[in-house]
């Protein structure tokens, strides 16, 4: 991999613990992204990997902590803040329009950069008009890189899973975004389709810059793709580091094997 | 085989993005635009101008409105009555206070109180979602239609309390009051009808459009895409309150001439929003079917019946028209749930392979 | 500053002047909460089980007393005329099982909405064909319902009016209430009820019989439609007008939980004894007749403040 990635930070998370009642979801976590890298969250489930990424996002509010983007400090910040300030991201349950056509949504991404006002939007001519046609050649472009040309009227409920995650990849691209936030994007796929997946994301890393965080479990996957690991368990951050230190990382092995003289302990007491 | 695009090719996105894609659309469209505006009003008797077609096209309007809030932008509202009434109470207010104005002038202007009102109405909506919300419409309904009984200024305090259409003209014609001929009030109303359609298609293809579709699919993704939820909600209560507005104006001064507080009540809500979901929420055109079953239908089985040797006698028949009606809803949601409209389009998908099964 | 003293301070020196009039509109309020509560059991019968918005409860109640009436008008005698209107009501919910919930199963819920509503075309239509449109009277006495009024002495002079018939409905009401609270936590079908409202696909994945349950609540709720019925009409005659009131089941089902039968019951007096003590000591500030809208500014003030209504759980938005 040829891509240079610098050691200029654009996420930094520090100290950030998240509760809901009594259930801690993550504790004291502080770990950075650095512009232009991809970053893998990796844990077992339960670990607090998506309530990590909510919190970047805006949707959940840290008790305690700082985030800090692209050299700002943000305490509490509302998700379409964070849209607005270049995050992007993709959904461990799908979370697409489902009355809408795939070109719809995808165009719905684009909704950030579009300006023209009510009246104009009413007769549908001259900056309405002009603004839709640009920002469906930008749609068109996405959707060429991602090929989905074939389903772009279809109604994205109708669509399997996998094109329906990949549809949900091409909305988070629309916004050209900084930072794109990636929740478990292969959940469900075969190889064939992890396989071109991967590709897509490596092509966004490299083609248009952007950094990426991801959440996967396919560890195949993270050690390919990934320049640096953060591995999570019981909501606490257990190693960070490349993917070749933290496979080797005894802790982590652990987390995820389980360690075998506990189990028999339960059994007998 | 006449229904194919084969050789139709886009070679621009603005082309791809027209309303009628198809050419056979195209012609289609034009057929019926101009049966309805030059062929109609000779041929139709005043009757049939007069209690079918005015207000099946004022109803398809109200239905319009209210499927720019329930059914694109998924807020459910059951205060259409009131919105139609606020507009109508505005427009009689303005008329006749201004008797010199263009009437349709103030139509289109009264159309704005009425979207004042739906603004209110419209704030619960950031707080309160789905079968809740239809509670705070219910409030709006009672509320206005209490306000239509006791606020006598908005009837200028007359003894009847009701409101009437005083008499209009535009370019020498009589638009409205007893003089009025149906033709004219019919080319008016269509006219009217047909402008809204155009301008709210406008509307719900560009990006105001999406973003109501996004607050009604998935809010959270539609904020983390950077929508403002008061915004979108706010405009669509707007937007749908202002389009209610004039079709209430109309309904009085187009259609009925003269009416009581009681005409705007929750059973015209009901009906609007039976007529928009029959029709197929979030499709204009199915707001067109809705009107048309739920108000010409029953007309014509009212007609027909008799005509079939089934005399039960004229009550008897609105009794029977209407367990009909409701057999035919209920056989339509299973054969087709998503509405007239979503058969519509499922002809047409057949129409286009046709004379083949399948392409 | 006026305006004030009348809003705030006024209608309670009203109400502490005339304690025995303060506690007659209590009793009003609380009896037409009852009735409320009974009208928003229907809804939540059917609700709870079936994730179905009945909107055909109110007809349902309407056509239940007009059942009732029209068979003893006919030379039915009560007790008998009250069996086979129970049987019509089993007819219907078995008809109701097997022409709209069966083949619709699974279908979204606006769907199932939109066929009660095709269902309401349907009755309102049979009730007036069969029985006619003009408002008929209850048969309270022949039922066996106790009539007349007993005078409670309140206060140093003032006397307090307690009808039996709505002493009769408020106990009924509560009797059948409790049934149905127990019968829901307690019992095996009312388990499968509970399941069967949560996800139709899972239920049947159990071996639950959604036919045999759907007949059962649809049936449950014809027979709280026609107490309804008989308790309403009992006080006021028994016309289509029936069908409106109903809507006012809604603010009671928004305060009370679409699927809570204790809900039903503290939404249904809340509602109730608001909107006479609203009407009686604050209507006259604003013309009167605000009773047909006040219910629902109660409903709408609560859940600007409880968006989830107050028996309704808060749901945490999971992405």
């Amino acid at each position: 991999m040829t891509r240079a990635v610098s050691r200029e930070v654009m996420l930094n998370v520090e100290n950030v613990s998240l509760a809901f009642g009594g259930v801690k979801a993550v504790t004291d976590i502080s770990f950075d992204i650095r512009n232009g890298e991809i970053r893998a969250i990796i844990g077992p489930n339960g670990a607090g990997k998506t309530s990590m990424l909510n919190v970047i996002n805006g949707f959940y509010h840290p008790q305690k902590g700082t985030i800090t983007f692209k050299g700002r400090v943000r305490r509490r910040m509302r998700p379409s803040e964070a849209a607005r300030s270049g995050i992007a991201r993709t959904f461990q349950n799908v979370a697409l329009f489902r009355g809408m056509s795939t070109l719809d949504n995808i165009m719905s991404g684009r909704s950030l950069k579009m300006h023209a006002n009510f009246l104009w939007q009413l007769v549908y001519l001259g900056p309405a008009r002009r603004e839709e046609i640009a920002h469906r050649k930008k749609v068109e472009e996405i959707i060429d890189f991602l090929e989905i040309q074939h389903i772009r009227r279809i109604p994205v409920g109708k669509l399997p899973y996998g094109l329906q995650k990949r549809v949900e990849l091409g909305r988070a691209l629309a916004m050209e975004p900084e930072l794109l936030l990636l929740d478990e994007p292969m959940a469900g796929m075969n190889l064939e389709e992890k396989e071109d997946m991967s590709r897509f994301i490596l092509d966004v890393n490299s083609e248009f810059g952007t950094t990426i965080a991801l959440i996967e479990h396919d560890m195949g996957v993270v050690m390919d793709l990934s320049d640096r690991v953060v591995v999570l368990d019981y909501g606490r951050k257990i190693a960070d580091g490349t993917p070749t230190e933290v496979k080797s990382n005894q802790g982590v092995i652990d987390a995820y094997l389980g360690v075998a003289h506990e189990e028999s302990e339960r059994w007998t007491s | 085989m006449f229904y194919r695009e084969a050789g139709q090719y886009k070679s621009s996105y603005e082309a791809d993005q027209a309303v009628f894609p198809l050419a056979q659309d195209r012609i289609g469209m034009a057929v019926i635009l101009v049966l309805a505006a030059a062929v109609v009003p000779f041929i139709a008797s005043n009757f049939v101008l007069e209690a079918i077609l005015i207000p099946f096209l004022i109803l398809a309007l109200a239905t319009i409105g209210l499927n720019v809030l329930t059914g694109y932008a998924g807020q459910l509202s059951l205060g259409t009555g009131g919105f139609m009434g606020a507009g109508a109470y505005a427009c009689y207010k303005l008329t006749t206070s201004f008797p010199d104005a263009n009437l349709i002038l103030l139509i289109l202007l009264s159309g704005f109180f009425a979207a004042a009102v739906g603004l209110v109405f419209g704030l619960p909506s950031l707080r309160i979602k789905g079968l809740y919300l239809a509670v705070a419409t219910l409030a709006a309904q009672f509320f206005l239609e209490w306000c239509f009984i006791r606020i006598g200024w908005l009837y200028n305090y007359n003894v009847s309390g009701a409101i009437d259409s005083p008499e209009r003209r535009m370019f020498g014609l009589v638009l409205t009051g007893p003089n009025a001929s149906p033709v004219t009030r019919y080319l008016t109303v269509l006219a009217i009808v047909l402008g809204v359609t155009v301008l709210v298609k406008n509307l719900v293809r560009g990006r105001i459009g999406r973003s109501w579709m996004m607050i009604r699919d998935m809010d959270i993704a539609a904020e983390l895409m950077g929508i403002r939820p008061l915004v979108a909600k706010l405009s669509a209560f707007a937007v749908s309150s202002y389009i209610c507005g004039v079709a209430g104006a109309m309904f009085v001064f187009f259609y009925l001439g003269s009416v009581e507080p009681a005409a705007f009540s929750i059973t015209l809500s009901f009906q609007i929003l039976f007529m928009a979901i029959i029709g197929g929420l979030g499709s204009l055109i199915g707001c067109y079917f809705g009107a048309a079953f739920l108000w010409i239908l029953p007309i014509f089985l009212r007609n027909v019946l008799p005509m079939l040797g089934i005399d039960v006698g004229a009550e008897n028949i609105v009794h029977l028209t209407s367990m009909i009606v409701g057999v035919l809803i209920i056989l339509f949601l299973i054969w087709e749930p998503h509405g007239l409209a979503r058969l519509w389009q499922v002809a047409k998908e057949k129409l286009r392979v046709w004379p083949f099964p399948y392409a | 500053m006026d305006l004030l003293n009348q809003i705030f301070i006024a209608p309670f020196i009203q109400m502490a002047g005339a304690p025995d009039f303060l506690a007659q509109v209590l009793w009003e309020g609380f009896v037409s909460g009852i009735l409320y509560a009974l009208i928003a059991l229907g809804f939540v019968l059917i609700f709870k089980a079936s994730g179905v918005f009945n909107f055909a409860q109110g007809i349902m109640v309407v056509f239940a007393a007009l059942t009732l009436v029209g068979l003893y008008q006919k030379g039915v005698p009560a007790i008998l005329a009250l069996i086979l209107t129970i049987a019509v009501m089993g007819v219907l919910a078995l008809a109701v099982e097997r022409l709209i919930m069966r083949p619709l199963v699974n279908q979204p819920e606006i769907i199932l909405l939109m066929a009660t509503i095709g269902l309401t075309y349907f009755l309102v239509g049979l009730g007036e064909f069969v029985f006619g449109g003009e408002p008929k009277q209850m048969i309270t006495e022949e039922l066996g319902l106790p009539t007349g009024s007993t005078e409670i002495p309140f206060g140093e002079q003032g006397v307090v009016i307690l009808q039996h018939i709505d002493i009769a409905a408020a106990v009924i009401a509560l009797v059948m209430v409790a049934a149905l609270g127990l019968f829901f936590s307690r019992t095996r079908i009312g388990r499968a009820l509970r399941a069967v409202a949560d996800d139709h696909q899972a239920a049947l994945s159990v071996g639950i019989s959604l036919n045999q349950i759907w007949a059962i609540v649809w049936f449950a709720a014809g027979i709280v439609a026609l107490a309804t019925g008989i308790m309403w009409g009992a006080r006021s005659d028994v016309s289509f007008a029936l069908e409106i009131i109903a809507l006012r089941a809604l603010p009671v089902l928004i305060l009370g939980g679409f699927t809570s039968v204790p809900g039903a019951i503290v939404g249904g007096l809340i509602i109730g004894i608001g909107e006479k003590l609203g009407e009686i000591y604050w209507g006259p500030l604003l013309g009167g007749g605000i009773e047909s809208w006040l219910a629902y500014m109660i409903a709408l003030i609560f859940l600007l403040f409880r968006p989830q209504g107050l028996f309704g759980e808060r749901f945490i938005e999971r992405v």
